[in-house]
């Protein structure tokens, strides 16, 4: 009895951790229309704060705990909230999801890169408030930390309530979630609303850190993973209800207390069941929307390029070293992990945060067959392929009817579940498998040439797919769901397709990855890794083949960079950071820079004839280029 | 053709092919449309016609399926059709143009129609045909001089016109057209009455929803209209031009209409 009353209090206190966060996250999501995927990592960096100030050298003796909680609380993270609205989320609140996920994305990634540069790894023991004193409560000790946590939650609660119901900012942020331009129209000041929110959210998100710190402990990724569990109870309110939010979260608390063996892959079973029941989203019209995009090369284009890179690669493998090889090879096993992206993304429009999942399926089924004498190794590869391909279709079932956010969040729960659950019993904690290369290209010259080789294959696949019919229903299916039903077109299938194909490009990648690697384990496949991956397609351009290049190439040289000039660390994450916020302007990302020097390049040398010439940008073909990221031609 | 009775009491002398009967659509506290009941038959034009807010487009999503009602019975060629998909609607020979355009704006002009040729006809259908027919379409509707422009790059008025051979590519036996003329001049809207009859004089059921009092008056044979999401009056266009009660809704509005 008293064994069910320790863990229904320790659930009521996770739960009541787990309900600051989310209504933070709701907070925002409404009034600035972003979801803030760095929710979490907002909150792990601010617990790293507070334990600087309390118990960190900063402040020789310390402060006093209530001292740093209020300084973290009240001043660092709203005014880290306001900053960060007014740097990277001011522009995205009318651009699609995909692009301010991928933003949030960057603020993520750069945040943990941040923590892990100013706070290298070392234990940094977090006392609970007040000591380890407590009440008695029916044979339970419960702390007054513990008592303290729920304290503040209902604290929260209360406090949301009175603001959003009783006084005049919180009814205008309501306005805002329901309609930004009236609200506007009627003098209401929605990017003040939108930054107060932020500020908010923030500090939500600090306190919520902090109060969760004691019992998950100073980490990088636990912390920052809080952003799953707060959207888990968060989607329960549909990421408006606040009561529900706080009803959700309650009882994701007290489930992860229950069942604490499954404990990491609650959240993701919880959401997954929610999802499940979510009404059909409607299909909203209204607007033609276009991505400006960069052009298709024809077939020939294509094989010449194709050809090209190859013998590069051959070229580069007879004349570097070894290791410089490798990390060639490398770089075109993320830009093969990237081409998933451009189907699924740069094609389709809809986002997944844990491609790198699906590369980690793909590897496993190589590592496990190519054991086997029956299994010879190009077979083996495209087995991963097609075991990767269906899970992604499993992931996609639930969340077809969905909109893209839910699904992109979705994936993010099934890495999560996969890292903590599934790889971990595949592997045994700590243990490694070696995976097998085809034998004809087992040096690591040869291996390179055929890493190149499948990415050409399949860039060239991808292209070919995007000029036929296939490619253009997934554009217009991107464009406008509405008018493609209202066509006549099952778009379940054709998306059930999209995301096991992407998924399947994925795991093929994985079993060359894995080759590459000799032997891989369930370190390689963190769902955190699926998200430099993600930013770095974005970046690098997501709708072309090249962009992916670029991006994979990026990737693998990134880590090089910091291991080797150490001074650049902080340096690569801003790079980074910068370059997620200009996909608000141009989502063709660095490719279609690439592309457009390209074209300057070439009008430089065949000149245009002297005298009055015609303005080239109104020119039909190079108006596309220019357009926006969604031109509106409203009535 | 399956006669329906109510219809033969208000006078119809065909079988309607769609028959809406006592919609109900809520948002929140507002009702859109209330008990709304109207229809639409095969070779005819037939007008809906109301101020801004009257449930219009509201109408259009509900038949086409992209909202389903909470109250009342969509009925296709004598089938109940309430709760079936979009996609499904679409197959049976119903197709919409929207009132705030969707074209596919990545796409080029063409390719919009290829691809509605394309769910048309399935994978089966040589890419040479489909690529003859999305250009007939285009020619058709007149805007073939658009065709390698991206549709995001074209007027509002080409754009509407897009729609319209996008639509014709599913070989509809049930045409909505949410306001096809705004953004057209007066020479085109002209053009664009001439397309609508010689589309209804191929058999096609067109419902028409306009501002454009004088078009629709030209074009249709019937006129529904809507006030509040009630059906007002309905009737020949010379019978609603008369009618006290639709003046005294529709000109409280805007003076400016002829009426």
């Amino acid at each position: 009895m008293s064994a069910l009353l320790g863990y229904t209090v320790l659930g009521l206190v996770m739960g009541a951790g787990y309900a600051v966060a989310a209504s933070g996250l709701v907070l925002t999501y409404t009034t600035s229309r972003v979801f803030n995927v760095a929710h979490g990592a907002i909150g792990m960096v601010m617990a790293f704060c507070y334990w600087e100030l309390s118990a960190g050298g900063l402040v020789p003796g310390g402060l006093p705990a209530w001292a740093a909680v209020l300084l973290v609380v009240g001043v660092i993270a709203p005014a880290f909230g306001l900053a960060v609205e007014r740097i990277m989320m001011r522009r995205l609140t009318e651009s699609p999801a995909g692009v301010s996920l991928v933003v949030t994305v960057g603020l993520l990634v750069a945040l943990i890169g941040l923590a892990q540069t100013l706070w290298p790894p070392t234990a940094r023991p977090v006392e609970p408030f007040f000591g380890a004193g407590g009440v008695r409560l029916g044979g339970v000790l419960v702390t007054y930390h513990d008592l303290l946590t729920i304290g503040v939650s209902l604290a929260v609660a209360a406090g949301l309530y009175l603001l959003l119901g009783r006084t005049r900012t919180g009814i205008a942020m309501r306005a805002v979630a329901v309609d930004r331009d009236l609200l506007a129209l009627h003098g209401g000041r929605p990017r003040l609303l939108s930054s107060l929110s932020w500020a908010v959210g923030a500090a939500l998100a600090a306190l919520a850190g902090i109060l969760l710190t004691p019992i998950v402990q100073l980490d990088y990724y636990e912390l920052t993973l809080l952003v799953v569990a707060a959207y888990a109870a968060a989607v329960l309110g549909r990421l408006r209800s606040l009561p529900l939010t706080f009803a959700g979260a309650v009882v994701l608390g007290l489930l992860q207390s229950y069942a604490a063996g499954l404990r990491a892959a609650i959240p993701t079973l919880f959401l997954f069941a929610v999802l499940v029941f979510l009404p059909q989203v409607r299909l909203r019209s209204g607007g033609i929307r276009g991505i400006a995009a960069v052009p298709v090369p024809g077939p020939r284009r294509v094989a010449a390029a194709g050809l090209a890179l190859v013998a590069a690669v051959g070229l580069a493998s007879l004349l570097l070293p070894t290791v410089q090889v490798s990390r060639l090879a490398l770089g075109l096993v993320y830009a093969t992990v990237m081409l998933s992206l451009v189907l699924l993304t740069g094609y389709g429009g809809h986002v997944s945060l844990a491609q790198f999942t699906f590369v980690g399926v793909g590897a496993v089924t190589v590592a496990k067959l190519g054991g086997s004498p029956g299994w010879p190794s190009p077979l083996a590869l495209l087995a991963g392929a097609a075991v990767a391909a269906a899970v992604g279709a499993l992931v996609a079932l639930p969340v077809l009817r969905l909109t893209g956010l839910y699904l992109a969040l979705a994936t993010l729960a099934f890495g999560q579940l996969m890292d903590k659950v599934v790889f971990q019993t595949a592997f045994g904690l700590g243990e490694s498998l070696p995976v097998p290369r085809p034998r004809e290209f087992a040096g690591e010259g040869a291996y390179a040439v055929f890493v190149a080789a499948v990415f050409v294959v399949m860039a060239a696949g991808l292209l070919a797919l995007r000029r036929g019919r296939i490619g253009r229903m997934l554009v217009a299916m991107r464009d406008s769901p509405a008018a493609c039903a209202t066509l006549g077109l099952n778009q379940r299938g054709l998306r059930i397709g999209l995301f096991a194909a992407s998924a399947g490009m994925a795991g093929l990648a994985g079993g060359l990855f894995g080759g590459l690697r000799g032997t891989i384990g369930a370190a390689d496949f963190q769902v955190f890794k699926s998200l430099p991956l993600l930013l770095l397609a974005v970046v690098g351009g997501v709708t072309s083949v090249t962009g992916a290049l670029l991006g994979g190439l990026v990737l693998m040289l990134l880590p090089i960079l910091q291991s080797e000039v150490p001074a650049l660390g902080g340096l690569v994450f801003l790079l980074v950071g910068i370059g997620a916020v200009s996909l608000g302007r141009d989502p063709g990302g660095a490719a279609s820079h690439l592309f457009r020097a390209g074209r300057w390049a070439r009008s430089l040398v065949v000149r245009p004839p002297a005298g009055p010439v015609e303005d080239s940008t109104d020119a039909p073909d190079s108006r596309v280029e220019t357009e926006g990221m969604s031109l509106r031609a409203t009535p | 053709m399956r006669r329906i009775r109510g219809w033969r009491r208000r006078g119809c002398r065909f079988a309607p092919l769609l028959e809406v009967d006592g919609i109900v659509v809520r948002f929140g506290g507002v009702t859109a449309l209330d008990r709304a009941s109207l229809g639409a038959e095969p070779g005819q034009v037939t007008g809906v016609i109301g101020p801004n807010g009257a449930g219009k487009t509201t109408l259009f999503d509900v038949v086409s399926g992209l909202r389903e009602p909470y109250r009342g019975r969509v009925r296709y060629g004598g089938a109940d059709i309430t709760r079936l998909g979009p996609h499904r609607r679409a197959r049976a020979g119903i197709a919409r143009t929207f009132q705030r355009l969707e074209a596919f704006g990545s796409l080029s002009v063409w390719d919009n129609v290829r691809v509605a040729v394309e769910i048309r006809q399935g994978w089966a259908a040589s890419s040479r045909a489909v690529g003859g027919a999305a250009w007939d379409l285009l020619d058709r509707v007149g805007i073939a001089a658009f065709a390698g422009h991206r549709a995001d790059a074209v007027p509002t008025g080409i754009a509407r016109l897009l729609e319209l051979a996008r639509t014709l590519a599913i070989e509809p036996r049930l045409l909505l057209l949410d306001e096809p003329s705004s953004g057209l001049d007066d020479e085109e809207t002209e053009a664009l009455g001439g397309l609508l009859r010689e589309l209804a004089a191929e058999g096609r059921a067109i419902l028409l929803i306009e501002h454009d009092i004088e078009l629709v008056m030209g074009v249709c044979d019937h006129v529904h209209v809507l006030d509040f999401g009630r059906v007002l009056a309905s009737g020949g266009p010379e019978q609603i031009r008369d009618d006290r009660r639709v003046q005294e809704a529709y000109l409280g509005y805007s003076q400016e209409v002829p009426g």
